[in-house]
């Protein structure tokens, strides 16, 4: 169960890859696909200047993902001017929040990163007025079911994502890092004292080191789904490493933690990084972040589960337990995100809505014949 | 070891072992399937592919399945999987085989950016090809399959792999997707073809597919230098006529029938106007297939344009 999974082998290690068989090489690309770090390999791997060296097969599946996090780096600069423009007049500072933040601060967490979506963090207050200009700039509201609509405005941390009409894109407009109903209470007002305006930009800021890593251990460790949990943890090791050059980052972090309220999912974080990624963290660091340790059975469930569940949601990467602690982390996410008679009715809701379940790999809507 | 050496049993049984890799140059495809007929269909229309051995890197790796449980009874559907993620909805079972081919369309068309893929027939002859770009029904199958039973040879009926560096195009020469009164047509036209049993009641109406011409299999991997777009429009009963089209508006189809054109950015755009530059344009409209054939071997001749 311990042993690491190509794909993290590869990526902790490109040293291996020099050994590779065919049939290997096989699976390393597979699994890198489904776990969205094929990209990430494809640049660890320029970098290395290990690319000639690898079998034309596999070298070609590694440059497609790279040209297309290549395009969706410069869209991603691209649509951050559009929200910008369109946000300029309701007065709002736009904090860019996960992958949109990596990639406009130019941390290497965003080399061969996937997007889906661009997530931004604005006051609660200034929310309808953003709400209002993004409308009158061509995106639109999803969700437009009445439960939906009060599920989210009532309960969530964030409004409906809204699509672009013309570009397709997505935009997740949040308020705070996690739902208002949820377990955890956050200090909020606080995430937006310590933000850092992005050089070249007009109101446009990003977390502090500290915040962004607290932010990204956050919605790793009250994420259901999971299926880019890995990638996510991949995020959080290159986080730490960047980092770890900034002034006072190590010394700020535990004690920020505290301050906001996060420290279990920066426990998680620290955890799980060193063990699965051998991410480097001074052993201070390391003991002062058991404050947020859970008692000793919660923290011996989560590491079954999560050593399971931060895997590639690939046939090569399940093992004895997977679907196991896959289903109990999904039901821990909506326990953590909301109090248990809310829980029961949202559930049971859902439940008489969709019998089937979503499916993960919508493919191209074009008409292929 | 080609496909047509295999037993339709020893087919079935690698099938079902998910052990059956299938060169579809340039890429390998390894495929399973519990279900019998698709079996079959591949040895009808795959028969002059090699297979790979079993510890070869696969492009990718597909499963059509039929689907279980009580609906699974009742009427038998199939589904298709992308590396055990299923993908598309289930189709009815006798769809299985031409669900196979749209979903390897789908595959080569998502994850192949070492090209620009066109969604376009490509066919030629002593070297240059003809690129047929494809609104749905102006028929360009038809005409691909007629072309290539007539000395022309087939690059693909679907899919177009431009190579931006070296100008040149491949295919991988696989089945040709025939749809409703197509498929009459060209069994008149060509009755020595090929074809699947007809499979009524699809997305699509009602469907064949053609089993690639020997020739042109054995020579799937070279290449061929753009020379003419041509953008068929059938019209029952017209006389043929082939006018020149607009350089700019061909190169707009060309880029909004790209799969991946968005994806290349700058080199995208240079590499249509790339192949817009090697290639003449032209309008063509026809009601005969064999109107059609002779215009296009004036084409080659040079006798036009």
């Amino acid at each position: 169960m311990n042993e690491r999974v190509l794909i993290v082998s590869a990526l902790t290690d490109t040293g291996i890859l020099s050994g590779l068989s065919s049939a290997e090489w096989d699976l390393l690309i597979r699994q890198g696909r489904r776990a969205n770090l094929l990209a990430r390999l494809a640049y660890q791997m320029t970098a290395d200047d290990l690319m000639n060296a690898v079998p034309e097969q596999p070298r070609l599946h590694l440059i497609s993902a790279l040209r297309m996090v290549e395009r969706q780096n410069k869209a991603m600069h691209w649509e951050v001017q559009c929200i910008l423009k369109a946000l300029g007049s309701a007065e709002a500072d736009v904090i860019l929040l996960k992958g949109a933040a990596y990639v406009m601060a130019g941390l290497p967490a965003a080399n061969g990163r996937t997007f889906s979506d661009i997530d931004i963090l604005i006051p609660k207050r200034r929310i309808a007025e953003a709400e209002s200009q993004l409308m009158l700039n061509g995106w639109q509201g999803t969700h437009h079911d009445d439960y939906d609509q009060r599920y989210y405005r009532q309960w969530m941390h964030e409004i409906p994502p809204m699509r672009h009409i013309k570009r397709g894109t997505t935009i997740d407009v949040h308020h705070a890092i996690l739902p208002e109903s949820a377990r955890l209470k956050i200090n909020t007002p606080a995430l937006f004292q310590n933000v850092v305006e992005l050089p070249g930009y007009k109101q446009l800021f990003v977390l502090s080191p500290e915040d962004m890593l607290l932010h990204s251990a956050t919605h790793l460790f009250h994420e259901g789904g999971l299926e880019n949990g890995l990638r996510d943890l991949f995020d959080l090791d290159s986080l730490f490493r960047s980092f770890s050059e900034a002034p006072g980052f190590w010394e700020k972090l535990v004690p920020r933690a505290s301050e906001l309220g996060l420290s279990r999912p920066l426990y998680y974080a620290i955890r799980f990084c060193t063990m699965m990624l051998s991410t480097p963290i001074p052993g201070e660091v390391v003991a002062e972040s058991r404050i947020g340790k859970p008692l000793a059975a919660i923290s011996i469930l989560m590491d079954f589960c999560y050593k399971r569940a931060l895997r590639p949601a690939h046939e090569s990467c399940s093992t004895a337990g997977t679907g196991l602690a896959r289903a109990c982390l999904y039901v821990r996410s909506h326990w953590m995100r909301m109090p248990f008679p809310l829980l029961v009715c949202h559930l049971v809701r859902k439940a008489i809505r969709n019998s089937a379940p979503p499916s993960w790999d919508a493919p191209l809507a074009r008409d292929l014949n | 070891m080609k496909i047509s050496e295999y037993s339709e049993k020893q087919l079935v049984d690698l099938l079902k072992r998910g052990h059956l890799l299938l060169s579809l140059k340039p890429f390998v495809t390894r495929v399973q399937s519990d279900i019998v007929s698709i079996a079959r269909d591949i040895a009808l229309m795959y028969g002059d592919f090699e297979t790979c051995p079993i510890d070869s890197f696969a492009d990718f790796h597909v499963s059509v399945v039929q689907e279980t449980g009580i609906l699974g009874w009742m009427k038998p559907r199939a589904r298709f999987y992308f590396d055990g993620r299923p993908s598309f909805v289930p189709l009815p079972v006798d769809q299985a085989f031409a669900m196979l081919e749209w979903g390897l369309n789908w595959c080569i068309a998502a994850h192949s950016h070492q090209y620009l893929v066109i969604h376009a027939a490509v066919v030629e002859r002593e070297g240059r090809a003809a690129i047929l770009p494809g609104a749905p029904g102006a028929g360009k199958s038809t005409l691909c399959a007629a072309l290539i039973t007539r000395g022309w040879r087939l690059l693909s009926d679907e899919l177009a792999l431009f190579d931006m560096e070296t100008s040149v195009l491949y295919g991988t020469c696989r089945p040709v997707n025939l749809k409703n009164t197509s498929i009459d047509i060209i069994k008149q036209f060509a009755p020595q073809v090929v074809m699947t049993e007809s499979v009524a009641d699809t997305t699509k109406g009602t469907i064949a597919l053609m089993r690639p011409p020997t020739g042109s299999v054995s020579m799937v991997e070279s290449p061929a230098h753009p020379a003419w777009v041509v953008l068929p429009r059938y019209l029952p009963s017209a006389p043929p006529k082939l006018e020149s089209h607009s350089r700019a508006e061909t190169f707009m189809l060309i880029a909004e029938q790209s799969f991946n054109y968005d994806i290349h950015g700058a080199n995208g755009f240079n590499a249509v106007g790339n192949l817009i530059d090697r290639s003449q344009c032209y309008e063509f409209t026809y009601s005969k297939l064999e109107d059609a054939v002779s215009v296009f071997d004036g084409l080659c001749l040079g006798r036009i344009g």
